[in-house]
């Protein structure tokens, strides 16, 4: 065993004999770059509503009867729209959460939809948690409260918006929930 | 054969002089074409959202909703309205207050929450869109009956 290492470890060591120096370096760089590019690209299929759709069907279904599917504006808000930050490492953490997703996936957690109707309190709250704590980034992604026009707005829109949310005191989430979805038994959530 | 043929023509004759007698009434109907073209559907009409409350046409009346309703949730599950207008949550929200009626079960007794009978918001309450109405309403409310009444003159 330690022989048959040893004689590995002097391969690899060794100047290579067949390749010059040049093409092992551009081959090294390009196979980096199609790595990279393949990383990249899983990545960007794990953003697309198709990925999500596969296992959450349901939630797309309701989706599409909400402001965020169709409006006069004709902007559309996808499921990575709202669900995993734009930013970089955020992503990368959301996607080492998301793993834990595919493995609830496989012991069927929210399976069927009385499984889901069952744990999706849980995991509403889950969202709000989150969005609370992040002060509603995704939402500000799109909306962002300094170029809101209050003369445009609804009186009770701007009741609301001109108070408790310029202040700080709440965010968009503490106001807005089920602005995408429909809304698990909300007896128990503040503000219901 | 013969017989038959002298009921169908008896029957075109009932049938064209019905046509005829309902081309001379000029039945007005809502449609406002002809039975046999298809009118242009109107514009779909905007709900009002401006918060304006309107004016009840009696006191019992319920009133109308002046802001938009959509995508407001309202099942077993949850009750966005009451999330707003529920006692606990009117200083939040600064809506007015369902009344105590809305408390009352059907004998009088009032309960703790909101009585089943009125859960369902908008059985009674509706939106209001700025649809142009299609026959003008000559509903007289009390004022105008008790002034009808008391100067008899200027009855219209
Ligand atoms: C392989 C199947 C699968 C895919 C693909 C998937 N999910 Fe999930 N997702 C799940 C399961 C299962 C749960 C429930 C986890 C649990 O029970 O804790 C879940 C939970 C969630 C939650 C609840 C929040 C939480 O933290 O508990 C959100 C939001 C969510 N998914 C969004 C997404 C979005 C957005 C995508 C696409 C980018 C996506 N999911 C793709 C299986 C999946
Ligand atoms: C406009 C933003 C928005 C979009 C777009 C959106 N969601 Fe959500 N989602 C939310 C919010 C906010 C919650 C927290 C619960 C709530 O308020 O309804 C949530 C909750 C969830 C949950 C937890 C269970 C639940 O119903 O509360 C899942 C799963 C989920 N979303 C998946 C998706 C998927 C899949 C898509 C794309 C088809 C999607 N979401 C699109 C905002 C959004
Ligand atoms: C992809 C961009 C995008 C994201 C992300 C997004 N929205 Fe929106 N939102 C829109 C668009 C576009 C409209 C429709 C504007 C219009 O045409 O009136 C809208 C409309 C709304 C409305 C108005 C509803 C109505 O009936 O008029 C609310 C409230 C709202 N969004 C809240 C949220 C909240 C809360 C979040 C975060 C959970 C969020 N949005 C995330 C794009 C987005
Ligand atoms: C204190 C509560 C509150 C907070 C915080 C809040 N909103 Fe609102 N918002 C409302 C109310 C109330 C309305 C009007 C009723 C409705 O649309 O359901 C409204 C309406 C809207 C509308 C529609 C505008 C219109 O004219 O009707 C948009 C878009 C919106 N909010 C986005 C946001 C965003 C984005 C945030 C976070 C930056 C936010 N809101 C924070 C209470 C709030
Ligand atoms: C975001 C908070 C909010 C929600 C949700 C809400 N309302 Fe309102 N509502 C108000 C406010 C504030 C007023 C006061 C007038 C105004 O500003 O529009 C009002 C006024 C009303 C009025 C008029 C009362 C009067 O005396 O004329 C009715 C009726 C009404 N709402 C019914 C409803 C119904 C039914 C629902 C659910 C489908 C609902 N509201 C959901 C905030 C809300
Ligand atoms: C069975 C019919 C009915 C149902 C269902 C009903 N209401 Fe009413 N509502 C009325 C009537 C009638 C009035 C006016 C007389 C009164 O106050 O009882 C009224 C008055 C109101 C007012 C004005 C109160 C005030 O003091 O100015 C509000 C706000 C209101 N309703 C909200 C709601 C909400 C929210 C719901 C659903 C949770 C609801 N109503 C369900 C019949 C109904």
């Amino acid at each position: 065993m330690k022989a048959f290492l040893r004689k590995y470890w002097r391969v690899i060591t060794s100047p290579s004999r067949y390749y010059s120096l040049g093409f092992l370096t551009l081959g090294g760089f390009t196979m980096g770059i199609i790595f990279w590019g393949g990383f990249n690209t899983a990545m960007e299929f794990t953003n697309t509503e198709t990925f999500c759709v596969s296992c959450h069907e349901n939630i797309y279904d309701e989706l599409q009867q909400t402001i965020h599917f169709t409006n006069r504006s004709g902007v559309r808000a996808i499921c990575s729209s709202c669900h995993v930050p734009h930013d970089w490492t955020d992503k990368i953490a959301r996607k080492m959460q998301a793993s834990k997703e595919v493995w609830a996936w496989v012991t069927g957690s929210i399976s069927t939809p009385e499984k889901f109707e069952a744990r999706r309190l849980a995991l509403a709250q889950h969202e709000w948690a989150r969005l609370k704590a992040n002060d509603s980034l995704e939402c500000r992604n799109c909306h962002e409260f300094s170029y809101m026009d209050f003369t445009r707005q609804s009186p009770r829109a701007v009741n609301m918006h001109s108070t408790a949310l310029a202040s700080g005191d709440k965010t968009c989430i503490d106001c807005h929930k089920g602005i995408a979805h429909r809304l698990p038994d909300m007896s128990d959530v503040h503000g219901f | 054969m013969k017989r038959i043929a002298i009921v169908v023509v008896v029957l075109l004759g009932v049938v064209g002089a019905s046509l005829a007698v309902g081309a001379g009434n000029q039945i007005d109907t809502l449609r406002k074409a002809a039975i046999d073209r298809e009118p242009e559907a109107p514009a779909i009409a905007q709900v009002e959202n401006n918060d304006i409350r309107r004016k009840r046409a009696y006191p019992m009346q319920p009133p109308t909703i002046p802001h938009k309703i959509d995508g407001y949730q309202v099942d077993l599950k949850v009750n966005r309205c009451m999330a707003c207008h529920s006692r606990h949550r009117t200083e939040a929200s600064q809506a007015p207050m369902v009344s105590v009626t809305h408390f009352m079960d059907r004998d009088g007794n009032f309960l703790a929450e909101i009585s089943a009978r009125r859960y369902f918001c908008q059985q009674c309450h509706v939106p209001q869109t700025n649809a142009r109405p299609l026959l003008a309403n000559d509903f007289h409310d009390i004022d105008d009956l008790l002034r009808a009444s008391q100067s008899p003159s200027q009855q219209h």
